[in-house]
């Protein structure tokens, strides 16, 4: 076997990380989108949010620390303790929830009943709000976030893979913190198939999702399941924004993979779990393998816009996704 | 009082059918115009020029473009700042190609390729509609940053990547380069906007702008009724981007001087300009006026209060700057969807009937 299969075989590997990565972030969208329509682009500052908010929180820094000293000329930088993670993680959940009844109460509710679009660009100005009120919250420098979760190649797979290639040595690099986020997706994807399937709470999330006003008949309130959907979408942006941030630190580029979930939606379809999974590992894939391929020959850095040229030529062909409801339009 | 209707009589049909049929509407157009050709460039300068003027003219062309892209044919897009990289990639390679063409030319050339560029990323909006189509859009704005970063042809293979602005001048008045004095720049942008406008609200009156108007409304009725969806989207999609192919020119040409593509024309750039057509009004050719002034002075007032008054740091005033424009989206989504323009509307139908209404 010559050693350009190898490393074709490592791309792929990688890439099928990197995908999970995506597909994590498209499950917050796949989310929200099923159960009330909104096309939520501020996925991706909520992973930065929650991700800001974790290392704030664990690092004891005061919340609005510079503006305060602005405008009050006091030094206040740091509570002067450490929070361990786990609590750190759990107070984080909390913020989150209260973000998503602030959306709800302020913003979703007095946009009921309109258009789509509307309410795509609704969430636009969210992010953009978002992302001026955690740089506000906790400083626009980019932070280190360390959970304890593993980092690093994984010597275990370089051994069993060291004895492939030409000159009998050529170990596969693959990183332990991928491995444990696609450990972790796999768990997010089960956990949220069990609790749609099986608690009143996700039946009746899909019962909202099915009609509106039949849910609201049979007596489901439609702002506890609004409330609802939005914390399970911090919930998973917390989880993204975790390993991102782990992976690349916190900054304001985390914000951006919110775009790279969008061709992975586009491949998938907005209303399948699966789809995003999918879709996001023909994403990761891909665009790793093109890189790999013909990067060299076209300048390189060609990771920025494949998934998008490819999410484009695939949905001329097929509008609605790979695994998404077929699009009945009619006058 | 100040507005009135009653006693302004048509008495021909092209009289009637002008593009503003009151008379007061007519006199205070005339008025602005006036005002900006006459008055402006003697009392200009640079601070005024760089800060407000110069990037009001050029975003509200960018806006009227993407305005009739999304206001009047319903077609999102997030490809705005790609498209004005090209505009100013093409300005660019014009300028230096031909050094005695006028600049004039030079920038019209721009928006033509810009409008042949969109047209053929428009094509996908015949097969994919909606925010599907906004995100596909996107790919034009990744794809087309990439390509002019990475091909050295475009920028003529300069060390530092970046395209810089050499003397380039009209009628022998110099408009590009560090040399330019302000009111010619100003001039120059102004001619553009003035002609820009001219043409959108004359189209998005006419049987294109009504055939556009009936594509956003709902596209499979328009097609029944026999308008051509391919005929309107790509005209949408080819007018609107000659206006931005346009902007883009002029924002590198007379406003920046040197550009870094990725800093200058990235996926921000996109989503600053369709803020401007949603806070100005959807579907409102004022809208778009009204869109660019208002976020091309929020910054600069914000900036103001902030640094200069209170004494805060720059980049706690930026913050601050994303939240207001945040909340201020969502706020005029919420309120008054039709944005600043239909709050105009509203003004003139109380001024209307003001001191005695009913």
């Amino acid at each position: 076997m010559p050693d350009q299969f190898y490393f074709a075989v490592e791309v792929t590997l990688n890439g099928l990380m990197a995908g999970v990565l995506y597909a994590l972030v498209a499950l917050g969208f796949v989310l929200i989108y099923k159960a009330s329509g909104i096309f939520n682009y501020a996925q991706g500052v909520m992973a930065l949010f929650a991700a800001m908010t974790l290392v704030g929180i664990m690092d004891g820094q005061v919340p609005f620390a510079h503006l305060i000293n602005a405008m009050l000329g006091t030094h206040v930088q740091h509570f002067g303790w450490h929070v361990p993670a786990l609590a750190a993680i759990v107070l984080t959940v909390g913020v989150m929830v209260a973000l998503a009844w602030m959306v709800q109460r302020f913003v979703m509710r007095h946009l009921v009943n309109q258009d789509m679009i509307i309410l795509f660009m609704a969430t636009i100005g969210l992010a953009y709000f978002l992302e001026g009120l955690s740089d506000l919250m906790w400083g626009s420098e980019i932070k280190k976030l360390d959970i304890g979760l593993p980092q690093g190649g994984s010597f275990w797979i370089e051994d069993m893979t060291s004895s492939l290639g030409s000159d009998g040595f050529y170990g596969f690099f693959i990183d332990q913190l991928d491995i444990v986020a696609a450990v972790v997706a796999v768990l997010l994807v089960i956990g949220l198939v069990i609790f749609s399937n099986y608690t009143k709470e996700g039946r009746a999330l899909r019962a909202v999702a099915d009609d509106h006003q039949a849910a609201l008949s049979v007596g489901i309130s439609l702002n506890f399941i609004w409330v609802l959907v939005w914390s399970v979408a911090g919930f998973v942006a917390l989880v993204a924004g975790i390993m991102w941030g782990t992976k690349s630190g916190v900054q304001f580029s985390l914000s951006l993979i919110a775009l790279k979930a969008l061709p992975v939606l586009m491949l998938g379809g907005f209303t399948s779990i699966p789809g995003a999974i999918v879709g996001g590992l023909i994403i990761g894939v891909g665009e790793k393998l093109f890189e790999f391929a013909l990067g060299p020959m076209l300048g390189g850095a060609t990771e920025n816009w494949f998934a998008y040229v490819l999410a484009l030529l695939f949905l001329v062909f097929r509008p609605q996704g790979l695994f998404g409801e077929k699009i009945i339009e009619r006058v | 009082m100040l507005y009135r209707e009653a006693g302004d009589f048509s008495t021909s049909y092209p009289e009637d059918s002008q593009t503003f049929p009151i008379k007061f509407d007519r006199y205070r157009y005339y008025l602005v115009l006036a005002f900006a050709f006459l008055v402006v460039p003697f009392i200009i300068n640079d601070y005024w020029a760089n800060a407000i003027l110069l990037p009001f003219l050029i975003y509200a062309i960018a806006a009227i473009g993407l305005n009739i892209l999304t206001g009047y044919c319903g077609q999102v897009s997030l490809g705005t700042g790609g498209f004005m990289a090209v505009g100013a990639y093409s300005c660019y390679k014009f300028m230096t190609a031909f050094p005695d063409l006028s600049m004039f030319i030079n920038v019209i050339l721009a928006g033509v390729v810009t409008a042949v560029v969109g047209l053929l990323f428009g094509l996908p909006s015949l097969r994919i509609k909606g925010f599907y189509l906004a995100v596909a859009t996107l790919a034009a704005q990744f794809f087309l940053v990439w390509l002019f970063n990475r091909v050295p042809w475009f920028y003529n293979y300069s060390a530092s990547g970046q395209i810089s602005a050499p003397e380039r001048d009209v009628f022998g008045i110099i408009v590009t380069g560090p040399n330019a004095p302000a009111w010619a720049t100003y001039f120059f942008c102004l001619i553009f906007l003035t002609i820009a406008a001219f043409i959108a609200r004359n189209l998005t009156r006419g049987s294109l702008g009504r055939t556009w108007m009936a594509i956003r409304d709902m596209d499979i009725a328009a097609e029944i009724i026999g308008v051509n969806p391919l005929k309107a989207k790509l005209t949408a999609f080819g007018i609107s981007s000659f206006f931005i192919g346009i902007s883009g020119a002029l924002f590198f040409a007379l406003y920046l001087g040197a550009v870094e593509v990725g800093e200058v024309f990235g996926i921000s750039k996109s989503f600053l300009v369709l803020f401007m057509v949603i806070i100005g009004g959807l579907g409102s050719v004022f809208g778009s006026f009204a869109g660019a002034a208002f976020l091309v002075v929020l910054p600069v007032l914000l900036k103001l209060v902030g640094v200069d008054i209170l004494g805060w740091p720059t980049d706690i005033v930026a913050h601050f700057q994303l939240v207001i424009v945040g909340a201020l989206i969502i706020l005029f989504l919420i309120v008054e969807p039709h944005g600043l323009a239909q709050l105009w509307r509203l003004a003139k139908d109380k001024l209307r009937l003001w001191p005695f209404p009913h």
